[in-house]
């Protein structure tokens, strides 16, 4: 097989290069936080009465929690801040296709690349 | 992966081909990959409380042990045969292929840099809260620890490094010293385990909150695979590495266990989901005023090891990508007097202050385990390809995994699970991540790939793979 000459790439070229990789670092990191996609998907059950006992809080936790410096009042917001696991099917989904199709390019891809390496690597001997 | 910065990358410089030492031994290995880790007790494991309860906490704990156990042995083999500089990215670029080194060094870079980011939001954080000053806030702290770092990192680290080892150490022994500091075989005095975690709030949301968990059960561990980066520079690949690495992991199986055994036993599990440093509460809760500063200090210098390991970490595979072409080879540059990847370092720098300052600690951490997790998924794929093209007897090989396939099957499973832990509470993150890699490659399949040099890029002296 024929030694595969790589073109040279110019000043520009690489300049733009570098700004697409930069370009994308911040859109795939940054998007979901501007968007709040990013994050915990948790929320507040809000309780009536704010006392120890109703946030289920133990004589042993309480005196833990004022010790941190809380109140029922202040600590209301954190103990009753939730994960709610309800699987949405739809999403999971899409997930899964989105991870399968990667890694199925990546390995088809790479494994594409791969052989024309290893030809020229071996072919060369 | 840290003393190629002194000891110089392999590149010409005014004619002289600067070549990897190697000089390190068994104690380097543990002590790099132990060094990266270690801030994972000090912050970031307990989010897994959140997700699951204290119990679940626990569960995963030793469960994700048994993952990164897995990552440790598959790594072990392949890195003591695959002997060079890159760790998991050299392993792809000969077993699997240039696109998946591509990935994968992308993937330590940004697990890596997300590292970084959640060691100076945890570092401005802890020195505000120790202020106490109304209106102080954390920015000017992480920009400090971001900029002097990667200044650091810049001038050469191996006394740096040497530093780095202390400071570990240190931090260690902060949690041993801790733990038999509250009598940790007597319950009533000053821990309460038993009132803490009862029947009724063991596992407040189940089973489901147990697979949740996962997600940030990945955080104890995250980083010790960066002990193979250090393939080129270990005297004896095939001692150093199995042994290093695995030394890592019981140390850090260890010291995951106290600092469970300790905080869930000081604080409700409501508490200790949320905090940003769960040690430095304990150590408060004890009431002692000289283990409150000690793990005050421990928890900033846990910090600053992690992240002086993830800059140099991050822009040596970033370098790399430039050696290869694989990205503008204009970040192949090497300093001439320094001799570091300064432009990668200097590349990378916005980028880390630019999230420190927009992500906060949680979010910028599930960056990093996603990225981690994708690499774990690569690996457990990796060494099934790496048995099949070149079974036993055709190479030679440092060392021997066990049990094959287990471990790798074992592996494989557990990324599954943790993918769909992260998709309970952040499954958009995810999705944006993988879609982001998934653009990235077609990029660089399609377009990039034609200013790589084919050849050049399988460099070690094997005979041909089989089915090639």
């Amino acid at each position: 097989m024929a030694r595969y000459n790589p073109p040279e790439q110019s000043k520009a070229g690489q300049v733009f290069d570098i700004a697409v990789v930069v370009v994308a670092i911040f859109v795939a990191l940054w998007l979901p936080l501007k968007l709040g996609l990013a994050g915990a998907a948790k929320s507040i059950d809000p309780l009536d009465a704010k006392t120890w006992d109703a946030l289920g809080q133990n004589a042993t936790m309480a005196s833990i929690w004022e010790k941190l410096g809380y109140t029922p009042e202040t600590a209301h917001d954190i103990i009753q801040n939730r994960f709610h696991y309800i699987i949405d099917w739809p999403t999971l989904i899409i997930m899964a296709i989105v991870l399968i199709a990667y890694f199925v390019f990546l390995f088809r891809a790479s494994d594409k690349e791969y052989r024309e390496v290893i030809n020229e690597k071996f072919d060369d001997k | 992966m840290t003393a190629a910065v002194e000891t110089g990358l392999t590149t010409t410089i005014h004619g002289d081909r600067v070549s990897l030492l190697r000089v390190l031994g068994p104690a380097h290995v543990w002590a790099l990959g132990v060094g990266i880790v270690l801030v994972g007790e000090f912050t970031g494991w307990n989010f897994a409380a959140d997700k699951g309860g204290a119990l679940a906490a626990l569960i995963v704990c030793w469960i994700v042990g048994l993952l990164y156990t897995s990552v440790a042995m598959i790594d072990s083999e392949v890195t003591s045969t695959v002997a060079a500089a890159g760790g998991q990215y050299a392993q792809a670029k000969h077993i699997v292929g240039p696109l998946m080194a591509f990935n994968v060094a992308l993937f330590l870079v940004f697990a890596y840099t997300m590292l970084e980011v959640s060691d100076a939001i945890l570092l401005g954080d802890t020195i505000v809260a120790k202020a106490g000053v109304e209106g102080l806030t954390h920015n000017s702290f992480i920009a400090a620890t971001i900029v002097v770092l990667a200044w650091l990192n810049y001038r050469g680290v191996l006394m740096t490094l040497n530093v780095n080892f202390v400071i570990t150490a240190i931090a260690y022994v902060s949690i041993v010293i801790l733990f038999f500091s509250v009598s940790p075989w007597t319950q009533g005095a000053v821990l309460k385990l038993n009132e803490l975690v009862t029947p009724g709030n063991a596992l407040p949301y189940g089973w489901i909150g147990v697979i949740a968990a996962f997600q940030f059960g990945i955080w104890y561990y995250l980083g010790i695979e960066g002990t193979t980066q250090a393939a080129e520079e270990v005297r004896s690949p095939a001692r150093s590495l199995p042994y290093g690495t695995m030394a890592g992991m019981i140390t850090l199986l260890i010291a995951a266990a106290m600092t469970w055994y300790v905080c869930a036993s000081l604080m409700p599990w409501e508490y200790l989901g949320i905090t940003y440093y769960p040690l430095w509460d304990a150590g408060k809760l004890t009431g002692s005023p000289l283990l409150e500063n000690l793990l005050f200090i421990a928890t900033l210098l846990a910090a600053l090891a992690s992240a002086n390991g993830c800059i140099n970490d991050a822009a040596r595979a970033w370098f790399s990508l430039g050696r290869d072409r694989y990205l503008p080879s204009w970040f192949s540059a090497v300093h001439p007097k320094y001799r570091t990847p300064y432009r990668s370092i200097l590349f990378l720098l916005p980028i880390a202050l630019a999230f420190a300052f927009i992500a906060d600690l949680n979010q910028a951490i599930t960056f990093s385990i996603l990225s981690g997790v994708l690499q774990y998924t690569f690996m457990s794929i990796n060494i099934m390809m790496f048995r099949k093209k070149w079974p036993l007897g055709s190479i030679r090989r440092g060392y021997t995994h066990p049990f094959h396939p287990l471990p790798a099957i074992v592996l494989f499973c557990l990324c599954m699970v943790t993918f769909f832990a992260i998709f309970l509470g952040f499954g958009s993150q995810l999705i944006a991540m993988t879609v982001f890699y998934f653009l990235i490659s077609l990029w660089f399949h399609f377009y990039r790939y034609k200013f790589v040099r084919r050849g050049d890029q399988f460099s070690m002296p094997w005979p041909k793979p089989q089915g090639y």
